[in-house]
């Protein structure tokens, strides 16, 4: 089963290839992986979805948790949350089919951004199933490139002061220290 | 030099910054080798209140500092140029990963501007160390530097102990910061150590061994690691239950204790391997599940409930699931128990069927042909009351050691455990000596693990470290050969040594160390009592049965039950 | 096809023509140690894994094939790294065959486990761990393709003792096909004619070569471009061989420890042309000073090379030799007779020299060492001093027989590579010169060099110390000695007999020539100990932030 795990993690060089090298070294199969900087500076939150049973994701977690620069790790995967990917697709259009293009593109909710000759640029935005429906509507035209971000997400409701939470812990630890 | 006395607005070089945190964090011996890249600290180390013990080849610096901080239970440090200086030192610091040994490696690297760029001896160290620390650094701003000396002692010291790399740029070292005071504050929000056990587990845990027929203690590594030795005695003596260690818990329970069992794994002992297999309650303690240890997992402890007690929990339902999982630190968890358990407990009829397992198959070996390895561990162990600090190497040599130099306290025996690296008995013992100047120090090993090392007698010739290494000789890969002869036809293919091994004897003395060769039983006794009387460094090279087996063994991917014993 | 993974990767030994493997046998690679026994390839096992690399790299740089070895999984694995990581920085096409622990195990921190493919990436070109032994041959054929094609490389392939053993029906793929691996030979025409031109017209060129000329095969064609335009050529380190310094437009070596008239030539020239160079900053020395008139040409196999370190006016994308080829054609003859007077006089103006030391001038003992082999031995060096008096005083005529490390400075090389270097030519004189410190990393390999019967000659300059860590200490700390001095140091001609081997000692002048002699002629492995005094330097010496010309000489 698929897991979606929201991980902040210190913004610094080389935390992205620790996290990619555990994952190689344990031998768990990222889905995808999105990361980009948060509201904190100092923080980056990435999102990785990732494939296994429970035992393999109760190992990942724990590994990713031992890591330095991983301030804080949560499996969403139960809890009510928002999860986004965006996607990016060049697809042929000939003018005689564009019309039937833009009434795909208007049932999804989703954008053309850029015109060519005999090619669009869409861009949607939506959970897994969504991209998945697009990306097969637009196929008989002839897909020519693509692009996905990855999951990105996050918990529903009032829940999510993780941050300031954990900048008091951190002083906690240095009181410790 | 500002060190030591610093004034709240002094500027300190990056090398002396370094200096004065290790001096801050108590360090008083550290190994290295020098090179272009760490010559600035080198040139700080002069005069500094740090003796610092050149070895040969960094290999055997970062296996000293290890032998160093397992004999002490201090963090070992070591020092090493950038590029080859730090590639040799993988090795090491891997098997200071496996076996938990808290290390701070300081590394050279080429100058903040040419990394990158493939310049002469530069090599990615953090990206190639990754996998194999507990955590690394590479330091990009002197006005981190003192920052990350402090949270690299605290990361390697801390939880489950662990080596830390740090990096260090050449002009680092030579630009200056202001230190405030040291320590700094750390800051490391992602980085929490749980020690104390939940008291809800340890009442269940509790629970379990109260009710338990056949419970059965099971030591590791942590025990030592967190000092929980006396603690793991109560709690045996108190509720009468027998104890089984792995190799690294060797030490952490008396070796001579009516309640010892014996190591248990793929060369333990009969009764240990049994035992684990008709336990109804295995009490694992600072231990890995290791597949050393399980064998073939399916049927591991097949009749019992596990309690896990480890600082990691990601080592918790890792190979085996736990019924009732503790993450903390031992000797916490054990008091905790000790504390939920005031009323003693007898077990005697499943003491009884272990003291029969114990009987009926003992370790044994056939003492009435040829120099038999198995007695010159014994021999030797009579000669040193079982008193002395023990290394060994890899190989044969390694498991007779655990098998028949019992020992009575922690840190006294000391082995590449998860690794199984060759050539760490030698530099572990220099490393092992140095801690206890006053010990008596014998590294156990064989002709190919001590080939690989064997340039550190130069080191332990030139401080004079009174290092015993008592070398079993069979002119094998023995490991190898008797794998070959269980499992692979009895195709010897490449682990023969002999034709090309050296004079040991005149290899010693070439370093001017001492040495004496043992080919017949009748000179053994002798040539040991004159290594142990002699008063600096001896070697003692003991040609063995060439083709005597380590036995019992259960092979790779068997049941414990299934061994084999031999004859 | 009834074989097993093992007996794939043999059979794909054979048919790359690998019929030497290095290695030292472990509990997860024994399944590739049993079918190796019933092979024909020759396996010399060695005394530590690292020695198995550093010798399967010296057997490459001398036959100019691919060297292979073969360790076990974990301390086996992490033994060699410092072996890939020497072999990586000085492009020497090498394949590495772990043994793993089995694949239901991997990332479960077993018994002698370690993650290789993630410690070894960033120090190999290419890495792979099998985890289905249908993908095992194509994974060797592509590792023998990316190990030698382009800029050459280690590759390593992790082999779990569970696909080992499995039956394997693949069959070993005819071609290689990897959509992300291309390397571009055939040099750009329109370059390659502005490169001619540019060169023909230059007054004052500098052909500058290195290592990726031995690599390519290029020196006849470099001796031919050289000839024509009547332009010196300068050569780093790795380039040494290259271009026979026997020949009037040498110039040896350039950079830190260049040949002084080299260093001064190459601030005065106005074209160039590096070949097969990395202007690494043990040669540019301050790159803001670094041959100020010149425009710059540079081609390299490798894009990421050019404009890494310094500005390129002209970038060209080839094999050295393919580019030479067609490049010869276009360049016009000259005849230079300035230029060529002028570096005459810096010859004179700059020679080089010793410096102060001892009764037995190390310099001195190389220079008789050349003359008696007639440029022609094969020298493996160690890292250090020696390896700097080596590199100027020998005078190399022969590409592949200057074999050191060059760009990852790996002491402890030079003894095991020319293990690798005499089993690949078994009719040649192998020196390996070493230095105490350095011979003491891999000194047990006397003993594998015993059992293979091998008549290599170890020259080892004792000097009781850590000498060229000394020298920059003596230069840059006021002389404060920091643990350089080995006072602990072996008897090196007790520790050689011992293995059977013989040992020689030279301590005054007189004896050098006698001992040389006697060490060229018994057809023994000798090891011929030099005791030299701890004062000497290596000159000239660029200080750290000068220019090439700004050389610290020696003050007699």
């Amino acid at each position: 089963m698929k897991h979606t795990l929201a991980v902040l993690v210190e913004n610094k060089p080389g935390v992205l290839t620790r996290v990619a090298g555990l994952f190689a070294r344990r031998g768990y199969n990222i889905e995808s992986l999105a990361v980009g900087p948060t509201e904190n500076p100092s923080v980056s939150r990435m999102t990785i979805v990732v494939e296994g049973d429970d035992h393999t994701i109760e190992q990942v977690c724990k590994q990713l948790h031992k890591l330095i620069d991983v301030i804080k790790l949560s499996d969403i995967t139960q809890d009510p949350h928002v999860g986004r990917e965006l996607v990016l697709i060049k697809v042929n259009a000939e003018p005689h089919v564009r019309g039937e293009i833009m009434q795909i593109v208007e049932v999804f909710r989703a954008r053309i951004v850029d015109i060519a000759r005999d090619s669009l640029i869409v861009e949607a935005t939506g959970d897994e199933d969504k991209i998945n429906a697009i990306e097969a509507a637009l196929r008989p035209f002839g897909i020519r490139e693509l692009a996905r971000t990855g999951k990105i997400a996050l918990v529903r409701g009032s829940r999510g002061k993780v941050l300031e939470a954990d900048l008091s812990e951190q002083e906690n630890v240095s009181q410790t220290g | 030099m500002a060190i030591g006395d610093c004034g709240a607005k002094s500027k300190l070089t990056g090398s002396q910054i370094i200096i004065k945190a290790l001096q801050e964090e108590g360090v008083d011996t550290v190994f290295g080798y020098p090179g272009g890249a760490v010559l600035p600290l080198y040139d700080e180390l002069y005069g500094a209140k740090i003796r610092h013990i050149l070895t040969r080849h960094e290999q055997g610096a970062v296996h000293a500092a290890d032998g160093y901080a397992r004999v002490s239970g201090r963090p070992g440090v070591c020092i090493a140029t950038s590029g080859p200086g730090a590639t040799n030192l993988i090795t090491g610091i891997t098997n200071a990963f496996m076996d938990s040994v808290p290390l701070v490696v300081l590394t050279g690297q080429v100058g903040v501007g040419m990394i990158g760029r493939d310049s002469f001896q530069e090599a990615d160290i953090t990206g190639i160390t990754m996998p194999i620390t507990k955590h690394n650094f590479l330091v990009r701003d002197v006005n981190e530097l003192a920052g990350i000396m402090h949270e690299a002692f605290y990361i390697a010291t801390t939880g489950r102990p662990g080596p830390v790399v740090v990096d260090i740029p050449k002009d680092i070292t030579t630009q200056t910061a202001v230190v405030e005071r040291y320590p700094p504050p750390l800051n490391l929000r992602g980085y929490r150590v749980c020690r104390e056990p939940h008291p809800l587990q340890i009442l269940q845990a509790a629970r379990s061994i109260a009710r338990a027929e056949r419970p059965l203690l099971f030591a590791g590594g942590g025990v030592i690691t967190s000092g929980a030795h006396e603690e793991l005695k109560a709690l045996a003596e108190k509720q009468d239950i027998p104890v089984i260690i792995t190799m690294m818990g060797k030490g952490a329970f008396p070796e001579d204790h009516p309640l010892f069992v014996g190591m248990v794994g793929m060369h333990g002992t009969v009764a240990a391997n049994y035992a684990v297999g008709e336990c109804d309650l295995l009490i694992g303690i600072g231990v890995r599940f290791d597949d050393r240890v399980t064998g073939k997992l399916d049927k591991f402890a097949s009749k019992a409930r596990i309690i896990h007690i480890d600082i990691d929990a990601a080592e918790i339902g890792k190979n085996v699931p736990a019924h009732i999982p503790i993450v903390g630190d031992a000797r916490l968890a054990l008091r905790a128990l000790l504390d939920n358990l005031p009323r003693p407990a007898v077990h005697p009829d499943w003491r009884a069927r272990i003291r029969a397992w114990q009987e009926e198959h003992p370790l044994h070996y056939d003492r009435n042909c040829g120099l038999k390895p198995q007695w010159v561990i014994e021999e030797l162990h009579r000669l040193t009351g079982g008193e002395a600090i023990v290394s060994t190497d890899v190989g044969q040599h390694q498991m007779w050691a655990v098998q028949y130099y019992p020992v009575k306290r922690p840190r006294s025996f000391i082995s590449s455990g998860g690794l199984g690296a060759m050539g760490f008995g030698v530099p572990a013992a220099m490393g092992a000596q140095l801690a206890r100047p006053e010990a008596t120090v014998v590294a156990i090993t064989g002709d190919g693990s001590f080939q690989m090392n064997s340039q550190e007698l130069a080191t332990i010739s030139f401080y004079r470290l009174p290092v015993k290494i008592i070398l079993l000789d069979n002119g094998y890969l023995g490991m190898v050969r008797q794998w070959q002869e269980f499992f692979f036809d009895r195709r010897y293919s490449y682990s023969d040594l002999a034709a090309g091994n050296p004079d040991f004897v005149k290899l010693a003395e070439a370093y001017g160390v001492p040495a004496v060769r043992v080919t017949e039983v009748s000179q053994l006794t002798e040539a040991l009592e004159t290594a142990l009387e002699h008063k600096g460094p001896f070697l003692v090279d003991v040609k063995v049965d060439r083709e005597e087996n380590v036995l019992p063994m259960v092979p790779p991917g068997a049941h414990l039950r299934e061994m084999i014993v031999g004859g | 096809m009834k074989r097993t993974g093992a007996q794939a990767v043999i059979e794909a030994l054979l048919q790359e023509g690998a019929d030497l493997v290095f290695g030292y046998p472990g509990g997860a690679v024994l399944p590739l140690y049993h079918a190796l026994a019933d092979s024909p390839i020759k396996h010399v096992l060695v005394r530590h894994e690292q020695n198995a690399v550093h010798a399967a790299s010296g057997y490459a740089r001398t036959s100019g094939r691919v060297g292979v070895c073969f360790a076990t999984s974990g301390p086996g694995a992490t033994n060699l790294v410092t072996g890939i990581a020497t072999a990586y920085m000085d492009s020497v096409p090498v394949v590495i065959f772990t043994g793993q622990v089995p694949t239901s195990m991997v990332g479960t921190d077993a018994f002698q486990e370690v993650d290789v493919t993630g410690i070894t990436m960033p120090i190999t070109k290419h890495n792979y761990l099998v985890k289905d032994v249908a993908e095992l041959p194509r994974i060797v054929k592509e590792a023998f393709h990316i190990a030698r094609t382009g800029r050459p490389g280690p590759v390593l392939i992790d082999l779990p003792r569970d696909v080992a053993q499995a039956p394997c029906e693949a069959p070993i793929p005819e071609q290689v096909e990897i959509r992300g691996y291309k390397p571009t030979y055939k040099g750009h025409a329109g370059q390659i004619r502005a490169l001619a031109k540019m060169l023909s017209e230059a007054e004052r060129p500098l052909i500058f070569v290195g290592g990726g000329v031995v690599a390519s095969g290029a020196e006849e064609l470099l001796v031919r471009l050289a000839e024509t335009l009547q332009a010196p050529v300068a050569t780093t380190l790795a380039g040494l061989g290259a271009f026979p310094e026997d020949h009037p437009l040498s110039l040896g070596m350039v950079g830190l420890h260049g040949k002084p008239y080299a260093n001064h030539a190459f601030m005065e020239c106005d074209v160039l042309f590096g070949l097969g160079v990395r202007f690494d900053d043990r040669v540019t020395g301050a790159l803001d000073k670094f041959a100020p008139q010149a425009k710059i040409a540079h081609v390299d196999i490798d894009p990421a090379e050019i404009g890494k370190n310094v500005r390129v006016d002209l970038p060209l994308v080839g094999d050295a030799r393919t580019v030479l080829e067609d490049l010869l054609p276009l360049v016009q003859p000259g005849k230079r007779e300035a230029w060529l007077k002028r570096l005459q006089e810096l010859r004179e103006a700059y020679p080089l020299t010793y410096g102060r030391g001892g009764d037995v001038r190390p310099q001195w003992v190389i220079q008789r060492l050349g003359e008696m082999t007639r440029g022609r031995a094969i020298i493996t060096t160690d890292v250090g001093q020696h390896q700097m008096w080596a590199a100027l005083f020998y005078g190399f005529t022969k590409p592949r027989t200057f074999i050191s490390s060059c760009g990852l400075g790996t002491m402890g090389y030079g003894f095991p590579a020319a293990i690798g270097a005499q089993l690949a030519r078994p009719d040649a004189m192998v020196w390996a010169i070493t230095g105490d410190g350095s011979f003491q990393m891999s000194m047990p390999e006397l003993g594998t060099a015993v059992e293979q019967n091998l008549p290599i000659k170890i020259l080892l300059f004792n000097n009781q110390s850590l000498a060229m860590v000394r020298q920059l200490q003596h230069f840059y700390y006021e002389g404060k000695y920091t643990a350089v001095r080995f006072s602990g140091n072996p008897d090196f001609v007790g520790l050689a007999r011992c293995y059977g081997a013989e040992g020689l000692r030279i301590t005054k002048q007189e004896e050098v020539i006698p001992v040389l002699e006697e060490a060229m002629q018994n057809g023994r492995l000798t090891l011929i100990e030099c005791l030299i005094s701890e004062e000497e330097m290596v000159y000239p010496m660029v200080p750290a932030g000068a220019g090439l010309n700004e050389m610290i000489l020696p003050e007699d």
